[in-house]
């Protein structure tokens, strides 16, 4: 997308040589249920090997937002294209082979898997063997068995559990548990990684380590991150561009201090008053407290 | 025995129990060959012969000569002796006491028949958890697959299209192939256009769909035509050496449905998905009821026939069976086979990554499919699965009842199956083997025996165990679900899912009171789908 601020500052961080600055193009982006547009007309284009963020007050369907571009729900209209290969109509689990991979708001790991099993699932498109191999235990086989323990292994030493692998997922303290499905979704070799409110339910030290997991995922392994987050003080300091929904719209987006001081944005999250001046907003928006 | 704990070892280890391992096998085989040999009963005193003719004590002691089986696969022992007992008990002990008495060899096909079927439902059940309550309709597919073709039922079907359509068939055949490279071809063409990233009109495909099945109907119609001419070859049924390719043919049938039934149902979840197994098991049934021309409807078919093995029948002969008991003998030997095989699959898939789809899909769809799993085609292998292990042991049924009738696979069967998969510890094979025995022991054997022990006491009938065998069993249902709702023998998630709460100081819980014989060595490794655990190979021997 020309024009775009966000273009060039993440162009140090690009290790690959890209086919085009944009890795996620989003046009008109709608979805209409029964008689309520949860999204109405969205557009986003999202830099390759940037951070970017989806904010919005509860309700304002972010998470729908989330579910189309992964093929939970099939868009109402509008286009999702990734690196040039439209999405709409795919599968999830098509998506995800193309190279998107989620987390979820409500944590969704497999309960009776161990946290490495549950990274090896992340594997599973990408591996090669398939039923035959299963059944005869061909070389393909113990390939790709390797293949998906060792990417296990990897993901959970790069997110910091290594020490969890043999560890019941369940049985993870809570901010673990979302560093897990981390892994998971980085377990599929994805070129863009949704999280979905990352942080929340983290006390503010695993919030910091998950600052610096995040900025890792796109400096070492060269993977784009879009965060949907409630925690103003992550999405401020961490996100190159901000995108701001309400209503199922999109009422601004920018660099994060446009956003900041955007009157439609305060007036979303505040209120009218708060809009005009009153209410100490700036603490509130500059990351002073939790939206 | 302590909770098990990822990652822990096991904290005792239990003692050697090789001895009392073979001991009690020679006990156990000891009392079954006198009990079940007529000769050697007639030389001991009549009091003590007449006790072990009596019907409950001859199925305990049969009872308790599998549960050496279990012993010797769930004990610690060395590996000889585990080998030593379960070898020399299924090859050789259980034929022999078999000879004279058929029903010893008659459970013991039946018991192997019930764990194939529920090693199948354990796939779909408990590995991929879709509630399927028509399984035993890919019973059915199996078993009429060797039923018609087995029996004269064939000869019959072809001699009905000669008496009855006119001299078509070659117009027919060719017709029914024409469509159906057609519709092939217009299928890739869909695809090709469709591609995968766009979505293909769901009507396009529900017309290809039909036109496959109209022409792989019209293909089978015309064959049959063109075959009718030779109907007076096949009035009692093709050449039995043919069983062998349709032990093949029933496992690609009743995949095959597998897949048909499961395409449709497969987009619901939970109680629709079960309602509806329920109704297509159930036109199963009916179908076959009512294509007679085809089944013989409700009076069934027979006489079926079974493959045969000159030299086996001669080894038979030679320990003592007379030879309408020869095909007893060598339908347990190929039961044994196909088990053993079974197990192999069965293990294998389940640790691999289609054994993890399945879990990731019973666990949450949602997140499965976003980790990149694809629910439609990993739920249809399960159903496809699961199915032709059903169909493999229906030629194997219809073999050795020699008869088959639409009554052999109604609703019950299926809870049955299921209730054998529950009991046994849904996701652990050894757990449902384990179940797929006690259900049918009791049902055959235990609760029969007690029903006959007791007959010449002229007990009322209210309190009569010969009347009251379902309550006994519902009983026994009950109370294994409210004390071990995890199964007889869980799978090691299972157990680590729902004692996450026990105390892990090592005092025992009651949950853990049935295992509390077990080495904790042994119990940590009832093998955990998806991870390879050490000591593959030796769990392999004696536990069928």
């Amino acid at each position: 997308m020309t024009g775009n601020p966000v273009t060039a500052s993440s162009n140090r961080a690009s290790a690959r040589p890209a086919a085009s600055s944009t890795i996620l193009s989003i046009k008109g982006l709608t979805k209409i249920f029964g008689g309520l547009t949860a999204v109405n007309s969205v557009d986003l284009e999202i830099p390759r090997q940037s951070i970017v963020s989806v904010i919005g007050p509860n309700g304002a369907g972010k998470t729908t937002f989330f579910n189309m571009i992964t093929g939970i729900y099939e868009p109402s209209s509008g286009t999702v294209d990734l690196d040039g290969v439209s999405l709409v109509g795919m599968r999830p689990d098509q998506v995800t082979q193309a190279g998107i991979a989620r987390t979820f708001q409500n944590i969704r790991l497999f309960a009776s898997m161990d946290s490495q099993e549950n990274v090896m699932v992340g594997r599973h498109s990408r591996l090669k063997a398939g039923y035959i191999d299963s059944l005869l235990r061909t070389k393909r086989f113990h390939e790709s068995e390797k293949e998906a323990e060792d990417v296990a292994n990897l993901m959970l030493e790069f997110v910091g559990l290594a020490r969890f692998r043999h560890e019941l997922a369940t049985n993870l303290p809570y901010g673990d548990q979302r560093k897990l499905e981390i892994a998971r979704a980085l377990a599929t070799s994805p070129k863009l990684v949704l999280l979905d409110e990352p942080a929340a339910g983290m006390n503010p030290r695993e919030t910091e380590e998950l600052k610096s997991l995040i900025r890792r995922i796109r400096d070492d392994l060269g993977v784009t991150v879009c965060l949907i987050e409630h925690d103003m003080r992550l999405v401020m300091t961490l996100s190159e561009y901000i995108t701001v929904l309400d209503y199922g719209s999109k009422i601004a987006e920018g660099l994060p201090h446009e956003v900041r001081n955007n009157p439609k944005v305060m007036e979303a999250y505040l209120g009218r008053g708060a809009a005009a001046g009153e209410y100490g907003k700036e603490e509130i928006l500059k990351g002073g407290a939790n939206a | 025995m302590t909770a098990i704990r990822p990652g822990s070892q096991p904290p005792v280890t239990a003692p050697d129990r090789s001895i009392a391992l073979i001991v009690l096998a020679v006990i156990s085989s000891a009392l079954l060959l006198i009990s079940q040999e007529s000769s050697w009963l007639s030389r001991l005193p009549s009091a003590l012969a007449n006790f072990l003719k009596n019907p409950l004590v001859a199925s305990l002691v049969l009872t308790f000569f599998l549960a050496n089986l279990l012993f010797a696969y769930r004990w610690n022992a060395s590996l000889w002796a585990k080998l030593l007992v379960g070898g020399l008990s299924l090859f050789l002990i259980l034929p022999w006491a078999g000879r004279d008495n058929t029903s010893v060899l008659d459970l013991a096909i039946q018991i192997g028949i019930f764990a194939a079927l529920s090693l199948g439902l354990n796939i779909v059940v408990g590995l991929a958890g879709l509630l399927d309550l028509g399984y035993i309709a890919f019973f059915a597919v199996g078993a009429y697959t060797w039923g018609i073709f087995g029996s004269g039922q064939i000869g019959k079907v072809l001699t009905y299209f000669k008496d009855n359509s006119a001299n078509n068939g070659p117009v027919v055949a060719v017709g029914g192939l024409v469509l159906l490279i057609i519709t092939a071809l217009s299928l890739r063409a869909i695809n090709r256009v469709g591609g995968k990233r766009t979505p293909v009109a769901n009507w396009a495909f529900l017309l290809a769909a039909l036109g496959l099945v109209i022409g792989v109907t019209l293909l089978v119609r015309g064959l049959v035509m063109l075959a009718a001419a030779n109907a007076a070859g096949l009035t009692s049924g093709v050449n039995p050496n043919f069983f062998w390719l349709f032990l093949i043919l029933a496992i690609a049938a009743a995949a095959s449905v597998g897949v048909l039934i499961g395409l449709p149902v497969l987009k619901l979840k939970g109680d629709y998905l079960a309602i509806i197994t329920l109704g297509l098991g159930e036109v199963i049934r009916v179908l076959a009821n009512n294509l007679g021309t085809y089944t013989n409807g409700s009076q069934g078919i027979t006489p079926i026939g079974s493959a045969s093995v000159p030299w086996f029948n001669s080894l038979a002969g030679a320990i003592g069976f007379s030879p309408d008991q020869y095909n007893l003998f060598f339908l347990y030997f190929v039961v044994l086979i196909i088990i053993a095989v079974i197990v192999l699959a069965n293990m294998r898939l389940d640790r691999s990554k289609i054994g993890r789809a399945w879990i990731a899909i019973r666990e949450d769809e949602i997140a499965a499919q976003a980790m990149g799993v694809p629910l439609v085609q990993t739920k249809l292998i399960a159903f496809a699965t699961g199915a032709s292990f059903a169909g493999i042991m229906g030629v194997i049924f219809a073999a050795k009842q020699g008869f088959i009738s639409p009554e052999s696979f109604i609703l019950n069967q299926s809870i049955s199956v299921l209730s054998m998969v529950v009991l046994g510890g849904l996701g652990s094979i050894p757990g449902v083997i384990l179940g797929a025995a006690v259900v049918t022991i009791l049902n055959i054997s235990l609760l029969p025996s007690l029903g006959e022990a007791t007959a010449s006491l002229n007990l009322p009938p209210q309190v009569n165990p010969a009347q009251l065998q379902r309550l006994v069993f519902g009983g026994i249902l009950v109370a294994m679900m409210l004390f071990r709702p995890e199964g007889l023998l869980p799978s090691v998630r299972q157990r680590r899912m729902m004692h996450e709460d026990d105390d892990p100081s090592g005092n025992m819980t009651p949950q853990d009171s049935i295992a509390g014989e077990l080495n904790p060595e042994n119990a940590a490794e009832v093998y955990s789908p998806g991870v390879a655990t050490r000591a593959d190979n030796e769990r392999g021997g004696g536990t069928q």
